[in-house]
Protein backbone atom coordinates (compact mmCIF):
# COMPACT_ATOMS: atom_id res chain seq x y z
CA UNK A 1 0.00 0.00 0.00
CA UNK A 2 1.34 3.38 -1.05
CA UNK A 3 1.75 5.77 1.83
CA UNK A 4 1.38 9.49 1.36
CA UNK A 5 2.21 11.61 4.39
CA UNK A 6 -0.35 13.62 6.32
CA UNK A 7 -0.83 17.29 5.63
CA UNK A 8 -0.80 19.81 8.41
CA UNK A 9 -3.13 22.39 6.97
CA UNK A 10 -5.06 22.24 3.74
CA UNK A 11 -7.72 20.00 2.22
CA UNK A 12 -8.19 16.52 0.94
CA UNK A 13 -10.52 15.89 -2.00
CA UNK A 14 -11.76 12.36 -1.60
CA UNK A 15 -14.04 10.14 -3.71
CA UNK A 16 -12.91 11.59 -7.01
CA UNK A 17 -13.90 9.30 -9.88
CA UNK A 18 -10.88 7.19 -10.82
CA UNK A 19 -8.83 8.93 -13.51
CA UNK A 20 -10.36 12.39 -13.01
CA UNK A 21 -7.83 13.85 -10.56
CA UNK A 22 -5.63 15.44 -13.23
CA UNK A 23 -8.58 17.15 -14.85
CA UNK A 24 -9.59 18.55 -11.44
CA UNK A 25 -5.98 19.61 -10.79
CA UNK A 26 -6.12 21.63 -14.01
CA UNK A 27 -9.57 23.17 -13.48
CA UNK A 28 -8.75 24.22 -9.92
CA UNK A 29 -5.55 25.72 -11.34
CA UNK A 30 -3.51 24.01 -8.64
CA UNK A 31 -0.44 24.30 -10.87
CA UNK A 32 -0.49 28.03 -10.13
CA UNK A 33 -0.29 27.54 -6.35
CA UNK A 34 3.11 27.28 -4.70
CA UNK A 35 2.23 24.42 -2.35
CA UNK A 36 2.52 20.69 -1.88
CA UNK A 37 0.04 18.64 -3.91
CA UNK A 38 -0.31 14.87 -3.84
CA UNK A 39 -2.29 13.19 -6.60
CA UNK A 40 -3.30 9.65 -5.80
CA UNK A 41 -4.74 7.70 -8.70
CA UNK A 42 -6.74 4.49 -8.60
CA UNK A 43 -6.74 4.12 -4.82
CA UNK A 44 -8.82 1.21 -3.50
CA UNK A 45 -12.31 2.24 -2.35
CA UNK A 46 -14.98 0.19 -0.63
CA UNK A 47 -17.71 2.45 -2.03
CA UNK A 48 -16.38 3.13 -5.51
CA UNK A 49 -14.03 0.24 -6.24
CA UNK A 50 -11.35 2.64 -7.42
CA UNK A 51 -11.03 6.35 -6.73
CA UNK A 52 -8.65 9.26 -6.99
CA UNK A 53 -7.61 11.53 -4.10
CA UNK A 54 -6.03 14.98 -4.12
CA UNK A 55 -4.18 16.31 -1.09
CA UNK A 56 -3.33 19.99 -1.16
CA UNK A 57 -1.42 21.88 1.50
CA UNK A 58 -2.89 25.39 1.28
CA UNK A 59 -5.61 27.64 2.65
CA UNK A 60 -9.15 26.31 1.87
CA UNK A 61 -10.17 29.79 0.73
CA UNK A 62 -7.89 29.37 -2.24
CA UNK A 63 -10.11 26.58 -3.53
CA UNK A 64 -12.95 27.40 -5.94
CA UNK A 65 -15.69 25.18 -4.54
CA UNK A 66 -18.14 26.23 -7.27
CA UNK A 67 -15.90 24.89 -10.00
CA UNK A 68 -15.35 21.72 -8.02
CA UNK A 69 -19.10 21.25 -7.43
CA UNK A 70 -19.76 21.74 -11.15
CA UNK A 71 -17.18 19.11 -12.06
CA UNK A 72 -18.49 16.57 -9.55
CA UNK A 73 -20.58 17.47 -6.52
CA UNK A 74 -20.14 13.96 -5.09
CA UNK A 75 -16.50 14.69 -4.20
CA UNK A 76 -15.87 14.85 -0.43
CA UNK A 77 -13.97 17.94 0.68
CA UNK A 78 -12.16 17.43 4.00
CA UNK A 79 -10.66 20.54 5.57
CA UNK A 80 -7.51 19.77 7.55
CA UNK A 81 -6.01 21.74 10.43
CA UNK A 82 -3.21 20.44 12.65
CA UNK A 83 -3.33 17.14 10.79
CA UNK A 84 -7.01 16.62 11.76
CA UNK A 85 -10.19 16.78 9.69
CA UNK A 86 -11.98 19.81 11.13
CA UNK A 87 -14.74 20.12 8.55
CA UNK A 88 -16.40 18.23 5.74
CA UNK A 89 -17.74 20.60 3.11
CA UNK A 90 -20.91 19.67 1.24
CA UNK A 91 -20.75 20.63 -2.41
CA UNK A 92 -23.87 22.06 -4.02
CA UNK A 93 -24.31 22.72 -7.71
CA UNK A 94 -23.55 26.40 -8.31
CA UNK A 95 -26.38 28.52 -9.74
CA UNK A 96 -24.01 30.04 -12.31
CA UNK A 97 -20.51 29.30 -13.51
CA UNK A 98 -18.30 31.77 -15.31
CA UNK A 99 -15.54 30.96 -17.79
CA UNK A 100 -15.28 27.31 -16.76
CA UNK A 101 -16.86 25.89 -19.90
CA UNK A 102 -17.37 27.55 -23.25
CA UNK A 103 -20.59 27.80 -25.26
CA UNK A 104 -20.21 25.60 -28.32
CA UNK A 105 -23.17 27.04 -30.22
CA UNK A 106 -21.67 28.77 -33.29
CA UNK A 107 -24.78 30.96 -33.50
CA UNK A 108 -24.27 32.30 -29.95
CA UNK A 109 -23.14 35.90 -29.41
CA UNK A 110 -20.30 34.56 -27.21
CA UNK A 111 -18.67 33.31 -30.43
CA UNK A 112 -18.02 36.85 -31.69
CA UNK A 113 -18.42 39.44 -28.92
CA UNK A 114 -15.10 40.72 -27.61
CA UNK A 115 -14.21 39.67 -24.05
CA UNK A 116 -17.73 38.44 -23.26
CA UNK A 117 -17.55 35.91 -20.39
CA UNK A 118 -18.98 32.44 -20.97
CA UNK A 119 -21.64 32.19 -18.28
CA UNK A 120 -23.77 29.10 -17.73
CA UNK A 121 -26.89 29.00 -15.57
CA UNK A 122 -28.23 25.94 -13.72
CA UNK A 123 -31.49 25.20 -15.56
CA UNK A 124 -32.44 21.82 -14.07
CA UNK A 125 -30.94 20.85 -10.73
CA UNK A 126 -32.17 17.24 -10.82
CA UNK A 127 -30.77 16.51 -14.26
CA UNK A 128 -27.75 18.78 -13.63
CA UNK A 129 -28.42 20.76 -16.80
CA UNK A 130 -26.59 24.02 -17.40
CA UNK A 131 -27.57 26.38 -20.19
CA UNK A 132 -25.69 29.28 -21.75
CA UNK A 133 -26.97 32.54 -20.25
CA UNK A 134 -27.17 34.14 -23.70
CA UNK A 135 -28.40 31.53 -26.19
CA UNK A 136 -29.79 28.96 -23.68
CA UNK A 137 -27.97 26.13 -25.45
CA UNK A 138 -27.51 23.11 -23.17
CA UNK A 139 -23.98 22.35 -22.03
CA UNK A 140 -22.84 18.92 -23.19
CA UNK A 141 -19.23 19.19 -22.00
CA UNK A 142 -18.37 16.56 -19.42
CA UNK A 143 -15.28 16.36 -17.25
CA UNK B 1 -35.70 49.97 -16.03
CA UNK B 2 -37.30 47.04 -17.86
CA UNK B 3 -36.39 45.30 -21.09
CA UNK B 4 -38.04 42.56 -23.15
CA UNK B 5 -35.84 39.59 -23.96
CA UNK B 6 -38.29 36.67 -23.83
CA UNK B 7 -42.10 36.44 -23.95
CA UNK B 8 -41.97 35.00 -20.43
CA UNK B 9 -40.36 38.16 -19.00
CA UNK B 10 -43.86 39.47 -18.30
CA UNK B 11 -46.25 37.72 -15.91
CA UNK B 12 -49.72 36.87 -17.21
CA UNK B 13 -51.08 39.80 -15.15
CA UNK B 14 -48.57 42.17 -16.76
CA UNK B 15 -49.46 40.80 -20.18
CA UNK B 16 -53.15 41.37 -19.44
CA UNK B 17 -52.41 45.04 -18.74
CA UNK B 18 -50.33 45.26 -21.92
CA UNK B 19 -53.11 43.72 -24.05
CA UNK B 20 -55.78 46.00 -22.52
CA UNK B 21 -53.55 48.95 -23.41
CA UNK B 22 -53.06 47.60 -26.96
CA UNK B 23 -56.85 47.25 -27.41
CA UNK B 24 -57.37 50.77 -26.08
CA UNK B 25 -54.80 52.04 -28.59
CA UNK B 26 -56.61 50.16 -31.38
CA UNK B 27 -59.91 51.80 -30.48
CA UNK B 28 -58.62 55.28 -29.58
CA UNK B 29 -55.72 56.00 -31.90
CA UNK B 30 -56.02 59.79 -31.51
CA UNK B 31 -55.59 59.55 -27.75
CA UNK B 32 -52.11 58.11 -28.19
CA UNK B 33 -50.97 60.11 -31.23
CA UNK B 34 -48.66 62.30 -29.12
CA UNK B 35 -47.88 59.91 -26.26
CA UNK B 36 -44.22 59.64 -27.33
CA UNK B 37 -43.63 63.22 -28.50
CA UNK B 38 -39.92 63.98 -28.25
CA UNK B 39 -38.93 60.33 -27.80
CA UNK B 40 -36.65 58.42 -30.15
CA UNK B 41 -36.67 54.72 -30.98
CA UNK B 42 -33.43 53.22 -32.31
CA UNK B 43 -33.99 50.21 -34.58
CA UNK B 44 -30.68 48.33 -34.61
CA UNK B 45 -31.20 45.59 -37.18
CA UNK B 46 -28.05 43.59 -37.85
CA UNK B 47 -29.93 41.48 -40.39
CA UNK B 48 -32.71 42.45 -42.76
CA UNK B 49 -36.31 42.13 -41.61
CA UNK B 50 -38.83 44.30 -43.35
CA UNK B 51 -41.90 43.36 -41.38
CA UNK B 52 -40.58 43.53 -37.83
CA UNK B 53 -38.56 46.70 -38.41
CA UNK B 54 -41.40 48.51 -40.15
CA UNK B 55 -43.90 47.50 -37.47
CA UNK B 56 -41.61 48.93 -34.77
CA UNK B 57 -41.10 52.11 -36.77
CA UNK B 58 -44.82 52.41 -37.49
CA UNK B 59 -45.57 51.88 -33.78
CA UNK B 60 -43.22 54.69 -32.69
CA UNK B 61 -44.35 57.09 -35.39
CA UNK B 62 -48.03 56.45 -34.53
CA UNK B 63 -47.15 57.38 -30.94
CA UNK B 64 -45.72 60.70 -32.10
CA UNK B 65 -42.09 59.65 -31.57
CA UNK B 66 -39.24 59.49 -34.05
CA UNK B 67 -37.04 56.70 -35.33
CA UNK B 68 -33.34 56.32 -36.10
CA UNK B 69 -31.44 53.15 -36.94
CA UNK B 70 -29.87 50.81 -39.44
CA UNK B 71 -31.33 47.87 -41.28
CA UNK B 72 -28.36 45.60 -41.89
CA UNK B 73 -24.98 45.03 -40.30
CA UNK B 74 -23.16 46.24 -43.43
CA UNK B 75 -24.43 49.79 -42.97
CA UNK B 76 -23.59 49.89 -39.24
CA UNK B 77 -20.38 50.14 -37.24
CA UNK B 78 -20.55 46.35 -36.80
CA UNK B 79 -18.99 46.15 -40.26
CA UNK B 80 -15.97 47.97 -38.77
CA UNK B 81 -15.84 45.42 -35.98
CA UNK B 82 -17.64 47.28 -33.18
CA UNK B 83 -19.03 45.06 -30.44
CA UNK B 84 -22.71 45.00 -29.48
CA UNK B 85 -21.72 46.29 -26.00
CA UNK B 86 -20.04 49.38 -27.45
CA UNK B 87 -22.81 50.02 -29.97
CA UNK B 88 -25.54 50.04 -27.32
CA UNK B 89 -23.55 52.37 -25.07
CA UNK B 90 -23.38 54.84 -27.93
CA UNK B 91 -27.04 54.33 -28.91
CA UNK B 92 -28.03 54.92 -25.26
CA UNK B 93 -26.94 58.51 -25.76
CA UNK B 94 -28.85 58.90 -29.03
CA UNK B 95 -32.23 57.31 -28.30
CA UNK B 96 -34.74 56.61 -25.50
CA UNK B 97 -35.50 52.98 -26.39
CA UNK B 98 -33.94 50.40 -28.69
CA UNK B 99 -35.31 47.46 -30.70
CA UNK B 100 -32.53 45.09 -31.70
CA UNK B 101 -32.44 42.22 -34.18
CA UNK B 102 -29.24 40.23 -34.47
CA UNK B 103 -28.34 36.96 -36.20
CA UNK B 104 -26.38 35.84 -33.11
CA UNK B 105 -28.41 34.32 -30.30
CA UNK B 106 -28.26 36.29 -27.05
CA UNK B 107 -26.98 39.53 -28.66
CA UNK B 108 -29.90 41.64 -27.34
CA UNK B 109 -29.15 40.32 -23.84
CA UNK B 110 -25.56 41.51 -24.14
CA UNK B 111 -26.95 44.89 -25.19
CA UNK B 112 -29.38 44.89 -22.26
CA UNK B 113 -26.55 44.35 -19.77
CA UNK B 114 -24.73 47.49 -20.93
CA UNK B 115 -27.67 49.65 -21.94
CA UNK B 116 -28.91 52.80 -20.24
CA UNK B 117 -32.21 52.61 -22.16
CA UNK B 118 -34.82 49.82 -22.47
CA UNK B 119 -33.90 47.17 -25.04
CA UNK B 120 -36.44 45.07 -26.92
CA UNK B 121 -35.34 41.79 -28.47
CA UNK B 122 -36.66 42.01 -32.03
CA UNK B 123 -35.38 38.52 -32.88
CA UNK B 124 -32.04 36.85 -32.16
CA UNK B 125 -31.27 34.06 -34.61
CA UNK B 126 -33.32 30.95 -33.94
CA UNK B 127 -33.59 31.79 -30.24
CA UNK B 128 -36.37 34.24 -29.32
CA UNK B 129 -38.75 36.61 -31.06
CA UNK B 130 -40.87 37.85 -28.15
CA UNK B 131 -42.80 40.60 -29.95
CA UNK B 132 -44.11 38.00 -32.43
CA UNK B 133 -45.41 35.95 -29.50
CA UNK B 134 -47.02 39.03 -27.94
CA UNK B 135 -48.63 39.72 -31.33
CA UNK B 136 -49.98 36.16 -31.50
CA UNK B 137 -51.36 36.33 -27.96
CA UNK B 138 -52.99 39.73 -28.53
CA UNK B 139 -54.59 38.44 -31.75
CA UNK B 140 -56.02 35.36 -30.05
CA UNK B 141 -57.22 37.35 -27.03
CA UNK B 142 -58.82 40.06 -29.19
CA UNK B 143 -60.50 37.81 -31.76
CA UNK B 144 -61.38 34.85 -29.52
CA UNK B 145 -62.10 36.92 -26.43
CA UNK B 146 -59.87 34.85 -24.16
CA UNK B 147 -56.49 33.20 -23.84
CA UNK B 148 -57.89 30.03 -22.32
CA UNK B 149 -60.23 27.17 -23.19
CA UNK B 150 -59.50 26.32 -26.83
CA UNK B 151 -57.92 23.74 -29.12
CA UNK B 152 -55.05 25.09 -31.17
CA UNK B 153 -53.51 23.28 -34.13
CA UNK B 154 -49.93 24.19 -34.97
CA UNK B 155 -49.07 23.15 -38.48
CA UNK B 156 -45.95 22.94 -40.64
CA UNK B 157 -42.37 23.32 -39.46
CA UNK B 158 -42.65 22.59 -35.76
CA UNK B 159 -39.02 21.59 -35.44
CA UNK B 160 -37.20 24.77 -36.42
CA UNK B 161 -40.02 27.31 -36.05
CA UNK B 162 -39.08 29.51 -33.09
CA UNK B 163 -42.42 31.35 -33.24
CA UNK B 164 -44.19 28.06 -32.55
CA UNK B 165 -41.91 27.16 -29.62
CA UNK B 166 -42.31 30.59 -28.02
CA UNK B 167 -46.07 30.56 -28.53
CA UNK B 168 -46.38 27.17 -26.80
CA UNK B 169 -44.22 28.40 -23.89
CA UNK B 170 -46.49 31.41 -23.53
CA UNK B 171 -49.80 29.50 -23.90
CA UNK B 172 -49.05 26.84 -21.28
CA UNK B 173 -49.43 29.56 -18.65
CA UNK B 174 -53.17 29.73 -19.45
CA UNK B 175 -55.93 27.22 -18.61
CA UNK B 176 -57.60 24.51 -20.66
CA UNK B 177 -55.59 24.68 -23.83
CA UNK B 178 -55.40 21.60 -25.99
CA UNK B 179 -52.51 21.39 -28.46
CA UNK B 180 -52.57 19.48 -31.74
CA UNK B 181 -49.24 19.33 -33.56
CA UNK B 182 -49.55 18.74 -37.29
CA UNK B 183 -46.28 18.08 -39.09
CA UNK B 184 -44.37 15.59 -41.22
CA UNK B 185 -42.08 13.27 -39.26
CA UNK B 186 -38.98 15.26 -40.23
CA UNK B 187 -40.36 18.50 -38.78
CA UNK B 188 -41.91 17.24 -35.56
CA UNK B 189 -42.04 19.31 -32.39
CA UNK B 190 -38.82 18.88 -30.31
CA UNK B 191 -38.82 16.31 -27.51
CA UNK B 192 -38.15 18.86 -24.78
CA UNK B 193 -41.46 20.59 -25.53
CA UNK B 194 -43.37 17.28 -25.43
CA UNK B 195 -41.63 16.51 -22.13
CA UNK B 196 -42.64 19.90 -20.72
CA UNK B 197 -46.31 19.33 -21.75
CA UNK B 198 -46.28 15.87 -20.17
CA UNK B 199 -44.83 17.25 -16.93
CA UNK B 200 -47.54 19.88 -16.77
CA UNK B 201 -50.32 17.40 -17.73
CA UNK B 202 -51.32 19.50 -20.71
CA UNK B 203 -53.27 17.59 -23.37
CA UNK B 204 -51.60 17.31 -26.77
CA UNK B 205 -51.68 15.13 -29.85
CA UNK B 206 -49.21 14.69 -32.72
CA UNK B 207 -50.63 13.94 -36.17
CA UNK B 208 -49.48 14.19 -39.76
CA UNK B 209 -52.85 14.78 -41.43
CA UNK B 210 -54.32 18.27 -41.33
CA UNK B 211 -57.70 17.18 -42.76
CA UNK B 212 -58.25 14.69 -39.96
CA UNK B 213 -58.05 17.26 -37.15
CA UNK B 214 -59.47 20.30 -38.94
CA UNK B 215 -63.03 19.93 -37.45
CA UNK B 216 -61.65 19.96 -33.87
CA UNK B 217 -59.70 23.20 -34.10
CA UNK B 218 -60.64 26.58 -32.67
CA UNK B 219 -57.39 28.06 -33.97
CA UNK B 220 -55.02 26.98 -36.72
CA UNK B 221 -51.50 28.42 -36.57
CA UNK B 222 -49.80 27.85 -39.92
CA UNK B 223 -46.05 28.20 -40.38
CA UNK B 224 -43.71 28.44 -43.31
CA UNK B 225 -41.12 25.77 -44.00
CA UNK B 226 -38.00 27.96 -44.02
CA UNK B 227 -35.46 27.26 -46.72
CA UNK B 228 -32.58 28.65 -44.63
CA UNK B 229 -33.09 25.92 -41.98
CA UNK B 230 -32.25 23.12 -44.43
CA UNK B 231 -28.82 21.90 -45.47
CA UNK B 232 -30.31 19.82 -48.23
CA UNK B 233 -32.30 21.47 -51.06
CA UNK B 234 -34.10 18.21 -51.87
CA UNK B 235 -35.52 17.89 -48.35
CA UNK B 236 -36.71 21.48 -48.49
CA UNK B 237 -38.48 21.02 -51.83
CA UNK B 238 -40.11 17.78 -50.64
CA UNK B 239 -41.38 19.25 -47.37
CA UNK B 240 -42.38 22.77 -48.40
CA UNK B 241 -45.53 21.58 -50.14
CA UNK B 242 -46.52 19.09 -47.45
CA UNK B 243 -49.39 21.20 -46.12
CA UNK B 244 -51.24 23.70 -48.19
CA UNK B 245 -54.32 25.25 -46.65
CA UNK B 246 -56.98 25.78 -49.31
CA UNK B 247 -60.73 26.41 -49.44
CA UNK B 248 -61.43 22.68 -49.54
CA UNK B 249 -59.70 22.17 -46.19
CA UNK B 250 -61.36 25.27 -44.78
CA UNK B 251 -64.75 23.63 -45.44
CA UNK B 252 -63.87 21.01 -42.83
CA UNK B 253 -63.24 23.67 -40.17
CA UNK B 254 -65.58 25.14 -37.56
CA UNK B 255 -67.40 28.29 -38.71
CA UNK B 256 -65.57 30.36 -36.11
CA UNK B 257 -62.12 28.80 -36.40
CA UNK B 258 -59.34 31.35 -36.98
CA UNK B 259 -56.29 30.93 -39.18
CA UNK B 260 -53.11 32.64 -37.94
CA UNK B 261 -49.71 32.85 -39.59
CA UNK B 262 -46.64 34.87 -38.49
CA UNK B 263 -46.04 35.79 -42.19
CA UNK B 264 -44.44 35.96 -44.67
CA UNK B 265 -46.21 33.05 -46.32
CA UNK B 266 -44.84 31.33 -49.37
CA UNK B 267 -47.47 28.91 -50.60
CA UNK B 268 -48.70 27.18 -47.45
CA UNK B 269 -51.95 29.17 -47.50
CA UNK B 270 -53.69 29.53 -50.86
CA UNK B 271 -54.45 33.11 -51.78
CA UNK B 272 -58.14 32.11 -52.17
CA UNK B 273 -58.30 31.56 -48.37
CA UNK B 274 -57.58 35.28 -47.84
CA UNK B 275 -61.22 36.07 -48.62
CA UNK B 276 -62.50 33.69 -45.93
CA UNK B 277 -63.59 35.69 -42.85
CA UNK B 278 -61.73 33.17 -40.70
CA UNK B 279 -58.38 34.17 -42.25
CA UNK B 280 -56.94 36.39 -39.51
CA UNK B 281 -53.29 36.67 -40.51
CA UNK B 282 -53.40 40.16 -41.97
CA UNK B 283 -55.32 41.40 -38.94
CA UNK B 284 -52.63 39.65 -36.85
CA UNK B 285 -49.94 41.75 -38.58
CA UNK B 286 -51.93 44.88 -37.68
CA UNK B 287 -52.10 43.75 -34.04
CA UNK B 288 -48.31 43.55 -34.21
CA UNK B 289 -48.21 47.34 -34.40
CA UNK B 290 -50.68 47.86 -31.51
CA UNK B 291 -48.82 45.47 -29.24
CA UNK B 292 -45.49 47.15 -30.03
CA UNK B 293 -47.08 50.56 -29.33
CA UNK B 294 -48.27 49.25 -25.96
CA UNK B 295 -44.85 47.76 -25.28
CA UNK B 296 -42.98 50.98 -26.08
CA UNK B 297 -45.31 52.94 -23.78
CA UNK B 298 -44.92 50.37 -21.01
CA UNK B 299 -41.13 50.18 -21.19
CA UNK B 300 -40.83 53.97 -21.35
CA UNK B 301 -43.15 54.11 -18.31
CA UNK B 302 -45.58 56.35 -20.20
CA UNK B 303 -48.57 54.00 -19.94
Amino acid sequence: MLNVGQIEEGFVLDHIKAGKSLSIYEHLQLDKLDCTVAIIKNARSGKMGKKDILKVECDINQLDLDVLAFIDHNITVNVIKDCEIVEKKVLVLPKTIKNVIRCKNPRCITSIEQELPHIFVLADEQKEVYRCKYCEEKNTERF
Amino acid sequence: MRHLMSPLDFTTEELEKLFCLANDIENNKEKYAHACDGKILATCFYEPSTRTRLSFESAMIRLGGQVIGFSDAGSSSAAKGESVSDTIRVISGYADICAMRHPKEGAPMVAMEKSLIPVINAGDGGHQHPTQTLTDLLTIRSLKGSLSGFTIGLCGDLKFGRTVHSLIDALVRYDNINFIFISPDELKIPDYIIEMLKNKNIPYKEVSSLDEVMPQLDLLYMTRVQKERFFNEEDYIRLKNYYILDTEKMQLAKPDMLVLHPLPRVNEISVEVDNDPRAAYFKQAEYGVYVRMALILTLLELA
